[in-house]
């Protein structure tokens, strides 16, 4: 059981990597790395919501979509949900924790929209996991998604003082750099197979 | 292209009816051209890469992309004095979410071989920041025929884009275009020898780079030469 768990997380983090293997959250990624503090206020924000998405996402999944035979409606059921969460999130975050919605809050409604939160509910759910594995798999893609974060961030701030042709400059750039991260990352296609 | 918009506005000389059309015409080429979603706007992003690891992938995924974006503008656009400003959001989310379960149930029902392909990115149609951004921007403040003929344009920018992607994809990474193989027909009988494919560009590495190098042509064909020779970032 605890093999299979820390499997699941260096299967998320380093091998199968949202953003750089399974090609999902690119708009964030591209659009709020331009800097170190915001992707970390991005990545903080997502790690938050896909915990709370996954584990809400299998209790809906297993006790409303399936006893009642409805799986076919889960886009829609899973996207309203992650809506829901955003909003009860910022809400709370706003009443109770006022410093952390300061740091956080302008990235929360953006979340809604990004592909890894919806990605990861529906993944669980295809992959029939159980509540520990769900519970395990909702902290590693978030994990794996702020370290791709953390990594471009760093490199962007200093591509910015490097000299770039014109045309290249801003989202191009930023493509062919998560390309060659992305090669990278292949080395570590070997740990765990999926 | 403009010669029909041209002859378009000739044909129906009425005022009132001469207006639409053309109107409609001009959204339909502005998403075309000015506004591509993938090239110059830099959106959904996450399945142009993901599933343009071949033509005919890049086809249905477009197809798929065209027909939620119709939907939604369409019916957006149609519900737009209805819907309270405070939750339009939520609503063009359903809208949304309830056209990309048609087009998930239909892709299943007409390919199984497709639908795997496609996997999770059919769902993930929902959160492609093209069409909420087009409900948002668009269809939520214009009537039906420009929010049509703007998702028209968006879907089929997006469609070309994607559809190039994928033929360079599948060119270098497995050496044919729709399963011909375009390299070994002018290679065995001229050289006499098989291209060895380059796996790397069918793998997500690959997708990052030729996405960021047709970007890159696209700013400098907007830019205009002279302005992108020396580029010198602050």
């Amino acid at each position: 059981m605890a093999a299979e768990l820390a499997l699941i997380v260096l299967s998320t983090v380093l091998v199968n990597n949202f953003v750089l293997s399974k090609m999902l959250g690119l708009c964030p990624f591209v659009g709020v790395t331009k800097n170190v503090e915001n992707s970390m206020g991005m990545g903080m924000a997502v790690i938050f919501v896909i915990f709370l998405a996954s584990v809400s996402g299998w209790f809906v999944n297993k006790f409303v979509l399936v006893p009642f035979n409805i799986t076919f409606l889960r886009t829609v059921v899973f996207i309203l949900l992650i809506a829901a969460l955003v909003q009860l999130v910022e809400t709370v975050m706003r009443k109770s924790f006022p410093a952390l919605y300061k740091a956080l809050g302008i990235y929360l409604p953006l979340i809604t929209t990004n592909c890894v939160v919806l990605g990861a509910v529906i993944l669980i759910m295809n992959r029939e996991y159980g509540f520990f594995q769900t519970i395990t798999y909702g902290i590693g893609v978030p994990v794996g998604f702020y370290l791709a974060l953390f990594i471009i961030s760093h490199i962007r701030e200093q591509l910015a003082m490097a000299k770039i042709a014109k045309p290249l400059q801003g989202a191009p750039i930023t493509l062919i750099t998560t390309g060659l991260l992305a090669l990278a990352f292949m080395g570590f296609s070997g740990l765990v197979r999926e | 292209m403009e010669t029909k918009a041209s002859i378009e506005n000739a044909a129906s000389p009425a005022e009132g009816e001469a207006k639409a059309p053309s109107r409609a015409w001009t959204d339909f080429a502005n998403a075309l051209k000015t506004d591509n979603p993938v090239l110059r706007l830099v959106l959904g992003l996450c399945p142009t890469l993901a599933v343009s690891t071949s033509v005919q992938n890049a086809l249905g995924m477009s197809a798929a992309v065209l027909f939620v974006l119709l939907g939604s503008n369409t019916v957006v656009s149609l519900l737009r004095n209805v819907i309270p400003a405070q939750v339009r959001i939520p609503a063009y989310i359903v809208v949304i979410a309830s056209f990309v379960t048609i087009a998930d149930l239909g892709i299943a029902a007409l390919s199984t071989e497709l639908y795997d392909a496609l996997g999770i990115f059919i769902p993930l149609i929902v959160v492609n920041c093209i069409i909420l951004g087009r409900a948002e921007a668009f269809a939520g403040k214009n009537p039906v025929g420009r929010s049509i003929a703007d998702g028209m344009g968006m879907g089929i920018g997006f469609a070309w884009a994607l559809v190039l992607l994928g033929g360079v994809r599948e060119m270098l990474g497995s050496g044919t275009v729709l399963g011909f193989p375009v390299f070994d027909s002018v290679m065995v009988p001229v050289l006499g020898m098989r291209y060895v494919p380059m796996i790397a560009f069918v793998l997500p590495a690959g997708a990052f780079i030729i996405l960021g190098f047709m970007v890159a042509y696209f700013n400098y064909l907007t830019l205009g030469p002279k302005k992108a020779e020396t580029g010198h970032s602050h």
